[in-house]
């Protein structure tokens, strides 16, 4: 893993505003994510995380701020007045975004091979016997059962759905990837798990990653740093244990208190 | 009382002309028009019927084919309506005409420079199974977006073994924009590649225009290991004797008798009409 002996930072947020009418969706808000990195942030519903998120990849506009990524070139773009169509050209080729609900993010119709072959193939894959072999190989390493390559997401469960779509991201070696709460609704047994799978990949794979989770367990395991965020602002940053046992701010404080074995 | 010639009046063949200029300099973009109520229903050619209304000169020949076949309902009505309507010259021969309709065919004699192709276009969007949102699909073609249908050949072949689309099999226009050929079977695709002729394609109920100028190139979508492949018949046409072209296929009694004919009637005929006995083949 690297860290601030690097020159740049992968991801140098500044200043991200975000507003809603007069809602607040986020203030404010400024962080850098190094390569090799996973950063979480953690806070109550409603406290802007998923707007961080959506305003990093896009998905939302944010009204003021940069959000500087520094691509595969050794670029750096702001991606808050990146156009569109470079936009969804590092989605689909140096990023991956995980939905909290994985339907959003699969193909439902389409095989569980189709779902993982198709940024391969948005990149230019044209050779269906190589497509395939990775999607074979990537559902090996979500611990999807092989055999179960031909078949829909339908057939799917909860779990499953969740692993085949962190494969469809992973598939083309993105390096960064934004998850949105990536363990919810799924029960505590399979939630390990894919806790278990999701560390093994990004220590495997030297991933940079953003989590956005309200589940301080997720962060313990999986986030090198937090970020604790409460009305739209950061109230709290720092190393992941560091936060969880020594927390300053009297709401990050609250949080902390208020699950029984964080 | 009497029609403007070719029916519609002149304004709108001067705003159906300017989209097809525009679809011609950029080939296989779908372009907007204020599609016409015609006097036949939707599904029956109201986009192929105003396109050739604002092309059609008097010194032209008309074809039109339905199907391969030049004598089929719709063949024969839009021929008559033409006809009536602007009197230029119709045929049924591919050689003779200057301006050829077709519904979901290209006839198998070679077309020749000058010739103009119109078709009749039911869904212009390619990717309208793949993705609900026009305003999405329109963002997929603008950014060059077409690995969705990649997906789909992926799905066809893991699940049939090979593509199983046969007709309006997806082409790439002049190395950028993806574009569905009207219904025609994907035997007719490697036709669309560098053709002499000018081919134009319009969809009345869409309110699209698309075409594909002379000697563009036109590729189907396959995967490197699964090369594009049209279809091939074990016998030769019943009628004519004629190989290697498409052939419909035809129950011809009770007692599970099948026969196999050119789809393209003109073809079929003058072959039959070389042959010194004129007897059909068994």
């Amino acid at each position: 893993m690297s860290g601030p002996g690097d020159e740049r930072p992968l991801l140098g947020v500044r200043g991200l505003v975000k507003r809603y009418g007069a809602q607040v969706g986020c203030l404010d808000v400024g962080f850098d994510l190094w390569p090799g990195e996973v950063l979480g942030i953690v806070g109550e519903s409603g406290s802007g995380k998923t707007t961080v998120l959506d305003c990093l990849s896009g998905r939302v506009t944010a009204d003021g701020g940069q959000v500087v990524y520094v691509n595969g070139a050794g670029v750096g773009v702001d991606m808050v007045g990146l156009d569109e169509s470079a936009r969804r050209r590092l989605l689909r080729s140096e990023w991956g975004v995980v939905h909290q609900n994985a339907r959003d993010g699969l193909r439902m119709g389409v095989s569980a091979g189709a779902n993982v072959g198709e940024r391969l193939m948005a990149l230019g894959a044209r050779h269906y016997g190589r497509v395939r072999g990775q999607a074979f190989d990537w559902l090996g390493r979500v611990e999807i059962g092989q055999d179960r390559i031909d078949d829909l997401p339908e057939t799917f469960s909860g779990g499953m759905l969740q692993r085949l779509q962190i494969a469809r991201n992973l598939v083309t070696a993105p390096r960064l990837v934004l998850m949105d709460e990536p363990t919810g609704g799924l029960d505590v047994s399979v939630q390990a798990r894919l806790l278990d799978l999701l560390r093994g990949l990004v220590e495997d794979l030297g991933l940079s990653a953003v989590i956005v989770t309200h589940d301080l367990a997720v962060a313990r395991l999986l986030a090198h740093r937090l970020l604790v965020m409460r009305g739209g602002e950061i109230v709290e940053a720092g190393l992941t244990d560091q936060v969880l046992d020594d927390p300053q701010h009297p709401y990050a404080q609250l949080l902390v208190s208020s699950v029984l074995h964080p | 009382m009497s029609y403007n010639f070719a029916y519609l009046d002149e304004q709108t063949k001067r705003m159906i002309r300017r989209a097809i200029l525009k679809a011609v300099a950029v080939p296989g973009y779908q372009v907007p028009f204020g599609s016409r109520e015609m006097p036949l229903s939707y599904g029956w050619g109201t986009g192929g019927v105003q396109v050739t209304a604002s092309v059609i000169g008097p010194g032209d020949v008309l074809k039109v084919i339905d199907q391969g076949a030049d004598d089929t309902t719709n063949a024969v009505s839009i021929r008559h309506f033409f006809a009536r309507t602007t009197g230029v010259a119709t045929t049924t021969r591919t050689d003779q005409a200057t301006l050829i309709q077709t519904r979901h065919r290209i006839p198998e004699t070679p077309l020749r420079p000058g010739q103009i192709v119109v078709f009749q276009v039911p869904i212009p969007e390619a990717l309208r199974w793949l993705e609900p949102r026009e305003v999405e699909t329109r963002k997929m073609h603008a950014l060059e977006e077409y690995g969705v249908m990649y997906v789909r050949l992926y799905e066809d072949i893991t699940r049939h073994g090979r593509v199983a689309q046969t007709y309006e099999y997806p082409v790439i226009v002049n190395g950028r924009y993806l574009m569905r050929p009207s219904p025609i079977p994907k035997f007719d695709n490697p036709k669309l590649d560098r053709c002499p002729a000018l081919l134009l394609f319009g969809a009345g109920r869409e309110k699209r225009i698309y075409a594909v100028p002379p000697w563009t190139t036109v590729k189907s979508l396959d995967f490197d290991d699964h090369p594009f492949e049209v279809e091939h018949w074990d016998r030769p046409c019943g009628l004519c004797g004629a190989r290697g072209i498409f052939l419909d296929e035809l129950i011809v009694d009770d007692k599970g008798g099948r026969l196999f004919i050119c789809s393209d009637t003109d073809y079929c005929s003058r072959r039959q009409a070389v042959r010194p006995d004129g007897e059909a083949l068994s």
